[in-house]
């Protein structure tokens, strides 16, 4: 069961700082060119902030084991939402007419 | 979830069974929290696929036009998008000590917090509002609409050093941007109110360590908004690079 923890106020502004320099980072790497993993570094940077956010703002590592299971149905069905999207739009001849 | 009937040693009730803020169809105030925490989070993961219609129309459009939409995004500024990335994650930080005040019993910092994270969100709109208007104003009159970024018949190509198919396409980025940042802009219009509300209720006494689910699920709301912005500025701002 869980216990309704509480975190000391250092860890939340342990995550802001590194909110902050990841948005540092995603800003600084646009001066040099990956190519195509520009969007995979852009994307991760992302993954990692919003990681942070979930698991220590909104307290979800401390959270219910259904909690957990809500969010992953939620990402289940987003990645469904897009990756299939995109496996039919780029295999069909672009424009559509 | 705790079993309904008997009374569970194991989850002792600090305020005891008579709580005035414990509903009687909840076996204690743990429970009762957990239902409204689970309940928020349904919501939002059916926001994630609210938006994600959003994302998904930027990700087909992005990959069939990546020329236009790198374009597109020169044209806006990363500055301004940085700083007020770094006003929504402190709008957050606000958010996270709020709900920790009222955790720890702390009334009157619940209040502080609840307003330092309105004022945040509304430098942030604020910024939004100014961005906005630079786009959306060489588009009203009679023209000649030079700088005019709103998709349809007066959006100027030039402005983003693209024409022909290519300033057709540039249009999608923007109804996209217009569309995407709206839709994040619209929850931050809907959040506010919401948290004055809380913050008013927070300052009549309402919230205590043992209840404050409301305190916590408008925090869980909040950081959700965040989140997507998080997405946002490197999809919209920071494409290619710079």
């Amino acid at each position: 069961m869980s216990q309704h923890r509480v975190l000391p106020v250092k860890a939340y502004l342990g995550i802001f700082l590194a909110l902050c320099a990841l948005t540092v980072i995603t800003v600084a790497v646009t001066g040099y060119d990956f190519g195509p993993f520009n969007l995979i570094v852009a994307l991760g940077v992302a993954i990692t902030k919003a990681t942070l956010v979930v698991l220590y703002f909104m307290h979800a590592r401390y959270s219910p084991k259904l909690t957990g299971v809500v969010i992953a149905s939620s990402l289940a069905f987003f990645v469904i939402l897009v990756f299939l999207t995109l496996t039919d739009y780029v295999s069909r001849p672009w424009p559509l007419s | 979830m705790s079993e309904a009937t008997a009374p569970a040693p194991a989850r002792p009730d600090p305020a005891g069974e008579h709580h005035p803020a414990l509903q009687h169809h909840f076996a204690d105030l743990d429970q009762q929290r957990e239902a409204a925490s689970l309940g928020m989070w349904v919501f939002i993961a059916q926001e994630v696929l609210f938006f994600g219609g959003l994302f998904a129309a930027y990700a087909v459009y992005r990959s069939q036009y990546p020329a236009a939409f790198s374009a597109g995004s020169h044209h806006l500024s990363w500055k301004i998008g940085f700083a007020n990335t770094l006003v929504l994650i402190g709008s957050s930080l606000t958010m996270a000590l709020a709900v920790h005040s009222a955790a720890i019993g702390k009334k009157k910092r619940i209040v502080a917090f609840l307003l330092a994270t309105v004022l945040l969100g509304g430098v942030f709109l604020g910024v939004k509002y100014l961005e906005y208007g630079e786009k959306i104003r060489p588009c009203l009159g009679d023209g000649p609409y030079a700088g005019c970024l709103v998709p349809g018949e007066r959006f100027d190509a030039s402005a983003v050093h693209l024409q022909g198919d290519e300033g057709r396409h540039a249009q999608i980025y923007f109804s996209l941007y217009f569309g995407m940042t709206g839709l994040h802009a619209l929850h931050m219009i809907i959040g506010i109110p919401i948290i004055l509300g809380i913050a008013f209720l927070a300052s009549r006494g309402r919230y205590s360590p043992e209840y404050h689910s409301p305190v916590e699920i408008v925090g869980l709301y909040w950081h959700f908004v965040d989140i997507i912005w998080i997405f946002l500025f490197p999809l919209l701002y920071l494409i290619g690079a710079h």
